[in-house]
């Protein structure tokens, strides 16, 4: 036997993170980060949905409420805490995020803290849930534009397929009955058993909450073809629109048309309050299996108890968590408004979006070349002569080229200010602009110019290679953060 | 339909074992409330040294408040979701691990990577080693956890390298050449071998000569060695703990392949007594390894919250100088307490010298030299003595009448409680053997080293949904 090298797992690539470009965006930020006093020049980081607009209010609560993280104004005490590892959670935890989840949903779904199961974060929620409806080989049908993480949650350790479903921006990526039956018939093509769909509601990179009548639809289509709906809502208190939010779950709640226990939501803490660091997910399914093997699943991927202590207090301040989802709507309404207007001056068109964190940017008019190549090209341009770090839609799938998210949740309004302020700069340079446009048209990308030029708009190894390439990075330097949502 | 992960229930957790977890949360010991209830000895818990703990914690509020001389950091942590994890706490972690080995080993930060606890740390480092159907040998008795974290998710097989209490349970060149044999008949590729050293449930070091005929049979079969050492802090008497890093450097085996396939998994949950903090880790000098597993641990970071208030804690050295002696002390008493009662009771223990727990021999009070016997004799100490302890079949031993007895989950009080409840039932059940009573006959005691299944009634209550190992 010869050396014994690591698992096939370990040494293939599929978590995906070499394979897209959105890193080598991350590498040269890090190495030029934008600060207003001391880096006015630098690049600013437009490509991390974070929520920092409420930050402020948090740490006004946690400075009136001192004492909770010492464990004095709390129920339970440091020793309870440290030594608490069941895998059920903190009781009066899941009960008052049972009870935000409720409260994020209008009131409108019921949802019962004992089909919780809580999980360090959204990204563990998915995999087990992939873990526990998908074997290996088996697929699940998700809409795209999609999430990047997805592509290393719900496939890398499952070894379940992705079938894409392909939407398009003639409806605004709707996602179409035609377009489920479709992705369907391939996976049937190709032998795949399809186990699931997988949509994210609000959607990342669209910033849009799904339809009423388009999560029917997904439904019908599912009972129909006997296979589980998830519906990943980590974005579900970022809905800033008059519509309420509908949740997957008040609809089938409502209506005796489907069986519960095909219904999933994958929630997290990570958007809506902002605390990604603090690893809060949970699986929410009335399937007594799912819920049984996800709770044991979950000993690979516990909350810390001191973190479930001091969420279950913050949580259970109605007041302040009310005044709280009222403001941070508020406030990403006018920053979504103000950014899409900024845009609009410039003639650049984005999508009417209701929630999220970002927007999802039309600069198809700006591609010198009409395909994935033309699309990094610009992606380079945005990052190198305008000092924006925004993702392209490649590395989201999107079917059409010149897509791209940016996000303005994780800085100051005056921050984002400044970003509108580049781009106009750039855009009203005239001749300076066109000419930069061109002149990295023509740039030598290596060999993979020929396959990148292609219709065929997925992205590769090569692609990444060709954008750090471009930047004048080694892809080998590259210490990608993890794919934040 | 669900995943054949879902159906096929492989995570392990149906084992008898829940049994006494069960009769435990309905009938739980407490010392004002229910004193004639269930006394938990089944729990490998440190609760010897919270007022140390609670002590620090008072006087560096900084630390739980979140805030650094007085200035919040509430928002840099509440963002910060790094897979690198907090460098002042990986830097922190690496001189508490080297203090713990004496410093003869020295740790570099950039080789450790961060996750939700020793269970996602070893399963993890399954998924960067071992393919689907591959096979890791584990010395037996070993950790119930095991059969979940090691295989359910990952596909990996284990195959048991049989240890005797001819020998105190050694591992030796025999029963390693024997597991891989036996691997082999089976057809499955052998990837590694993981040791727990400290042991669960033996509560016993490796000896220097364990050590090395461990590494000369990973050399010979080219394969991987992961040390469990989360146990490590709680050495108590000599002999001293070795690290299997220790053993290699003695061995001057740096340059060599054998180099990049050992990897050492840790924890705070014994040590620190914090396992509902959920801070686990894996320290490997392979590259390719610590990469891919800090990808992964993408599944299972620590929050950061906790990190920030245990990164203080541990660079806070007087305190943790101070902390590790005084909790050896403690666990070392405790150990001599059990051991002394049991004694007086006529039960003797594995000479231990570690670990959370003892290792007993109830082998003479056994009806026959069999599982079943094993079983209806735990399932007597639970009913009539009101303890509930770990059979050995659950851990695997291929010796029935051995039993994990814990002593660091509860106060002094209640130990001296399970003792009398011990030696109370001891002397009744032997009285009964003397009388005749319950004795299988030698022609009925069967086959005495095959394992036998476990009775139906008992695999019935398998559909307990409660968390049993630690």
């Amino acid at each position: 036997m010869g050396f014994c090298s690591l698992s096939n797992l370990a040494m293939a690539d599929r978590h995906g993170e070499d394979d897209s470009p959105y890193f080598a965006g991350w590498k040269a930020y890090d190495l030029n980060p934008y600060d207003l006093l001391c880096n006015p020049s630098g690049i600013i980081q437009m490509g991390l949905a974070e929520n920092q607009v409420g930050t402020d209010l948090l740490e006004e609560w946690l400075e009136k409420h001192s004492d909770i993280p010492t464990w004095k104004g709390t129920l339970t005490s440091f020793k309870q805490t440290a030594l608490y590892q069941d895998y059920h959670g903190l009781a009066n935890f899941r009960k008052a995020l049972a009870n935000f989840m409720a409260e994020v949903r209008g009131r409108r779904v019921k949802i019962d803290p004992d089909m919780i199961v809580l999980t360090a974060g959204a990204t563990a929620g998915n995999e087990i849930l992939t873990f526990c409806i998908a074997d290996p080989g088996e697929a699940l049908l998700v809409p795209t534009p999609y999430y990047p993480g997805f592509d290393r949650d719900l496939r890398w350790r499952t070894g379940v397929e992705i079938i894409p479903v392909k939407c398009y921006s003639y409806n605004d990526f709707e996602i179409t009955f035609p377009a489920l039956e479709k992705a369907y018939q391939e996976g049937l093509n190709k032998k795949q058993s399809i186990k699931a769909i997988l949509i994210t509601n609000p959607s990342n990179p669209l910033g849009l909450t799904i339809s009423p009548q388009t999560l029917t639809m997904i439904l019908d289509f599912a009972t129909e073809k006997s296979i589980h709906v998830i519906s990943d809502e980590v974005y579900a208190g970022t809905v800033f629109s008059s519509h309420p939010f509908t949740s997957v779950l008040e609809i089938v709640q409502s209506s005796n048309k489907y069986d519960p226990e095909t219904v999933h939501v994958v929630y997290s803490l990570s958007k809506d309050l902002g605390l990604p660091g603090f690893r809060i997910g949970a699986i929410y399914s009335s399937n007594p299996k799912i819920v049984t093997a996800s709770r044991r699943m979950s000993s690979f991927s516990l909350i810390s108890s001191q973190t479930q202590v001091l969420l279950k207090c913050l949580l259970s301040d109605s007041v302040f968590i009310a005044e709280y989802l009222a403001t941070v709507k508020e406030r990403l309404k006018r920053r979504n408004e103000e950014f899409k207007r900024g845009l609009k001056e410039m003639g650049i068109d984005s999508l009417q979006g209701n929630a999220g964190l970002f927007s999802w940017v039309n600069l198809r008019s700006l591609l010198v070349f009409d395909n994935l190549d033309g699309e990094m090209k610009l992606w380079r341009v945005i990052l190198e002569e305008i000092g924006l770090n925004v993702s392209p839609g490649c590395s989201f799938h999107c079917e059409e080229p010149g897509w791209f998210r940016v996000c303005y949740g994780n800085m100051s309004e005056d921050e984002m200010n400044v970003a509108l302020g580049r781009i106009k700069s750039f855009m009203s340079g005239g001749g300076a602009q066109e000419e930069v446009l061109l002149s990295t048209s023509k740039t030598d990308i290596s060999v993979a110019q020929e396959e990148v030029l292609s219709t065929d708009i997925s992205v590769t190894a090569a692609t990444a290679a060709a954008a750090c390439t471009a930047l004048g990075l080694d892809a080998s330097d590259l210490q990608p953060e993890p794919l934040a949502h | 339909m669900l995943s054949k992960k879902v159906r096929l229930e492989a995570h392990g957790e149906d084992s008898s074992y829940f049994l006494g977890w069960k009769e435990y949360e309905k009938n739980a010991y407490d010392e004002v409330q229910n004193p004639s209830g269930i006394i938990q000895m089944g729990l490998a818990e440190n609760q010897l040294s919270f007022h140390l703990l609670e002590a620090w914690l008072a006087s560096n509020q900084d630390a739980a408040r979140l805030t650094k001389n007085g200035e919040s950091v509430f928002r840099e942590l509440a963002l910060f979701q790094d897979y690198h994890s907090l460098p002042d706490f990986k830097n922190v972690l690496v001189d508490f691990m080297a203090e713990i080995r004496r410093n003869k080993v020295s740790f570099d930060p950039r080789k450790l990577v961060l996750m939700a606890g020793a269970t996602s740390a070893n399963e993890t480092l399954m998924f960067c080693i071992a393919d689907p159907g591959d096979a890791f040998l584990l010395p037996t008795p070993y950790y119930p956890g095991f059969d979940r974290d090691l295989k359910w998710r990952t596909g990996v097989e284990l195959v048991p390298i049989h240890c005797s209490s001819l020998n105190g349970f050694k591992v030796t060149k025999f029963s390693l050449e024997e597991a891989y044999q036996q691997a082999q008949k089976l057809s499955l590729n052998v990837k590694g071998v993981l040791i727990t050293n400290p042991s669960n449930p033996l509560g016993t070091t490796m000896s220097h000569d364990e050590l090395e005929e461990l590494i000369t049979f990973a050399i010979a079969k080219k394969i991987h060695i992961i040390s469990d050492e989360i146990y490590s802090g709680t050495v108590f008497d000599h002999p001293s703990f070795i690290s299997i890093m220790e053993a290699l450097l003695d061995r001057k085996l740096e340059e060599t392949e054998l180099w990049n396939r050992v990897h050492v998994v840790y924890s705070l949950s014994k040590d620190l007594g914090v396992p509902g903090f959920r801070v686990g880790m894996i320290y490997s000098n392979n590259e390719a390894l610590v990469s891919a597993a800090t990808k992964m641990s993408s599944f299972g970071l620590i929050s950061s919250q906790t990190q920030y208030l245990l990164s203080k804690l541990l660079s806070d050295k007087k305190f943790t100088r101070n902390y590790m002696k005084e909790n050896r002390k403690r666990l070392k008493a405790r150990r001599e307490m059990l051991v002394t009662a049991l004694r007086e009771a006529g039960i003797e223990c594995l000479k231990s010298n570690a670990g959370l727990f003892c290792w007993v021999d109830m082998r003479n009070l056994l009806s026959s030299n069999t599982f079943d016997a094993e079983v209806e004799l735990w399932k007597k100490i639970l009913r009539e003595a009101g303890l509930n302890v770990s059979p050995g079949a659950s851990c695997h031993c291929s010796e029935p009448g051995w039993f994990r007895i814990c002593f660091a989950n509860m106060s002094e009080e209640t130990l001296n409680v399970s003792m009398q409840r011990m030696k109370a039932f001891v002397e009744k059940t032997t009285q009964q053997c003397r009388r005749g009573g319950g004795r299988v006959t030698h022609q009925e005691s069967g086959c005495n080293s095959r394992r036998r299944p476990l009775s139906n009634w008992v695999l019935n209550l398998c559909s307990y949904d409660r968390e049993p190992y630690r």
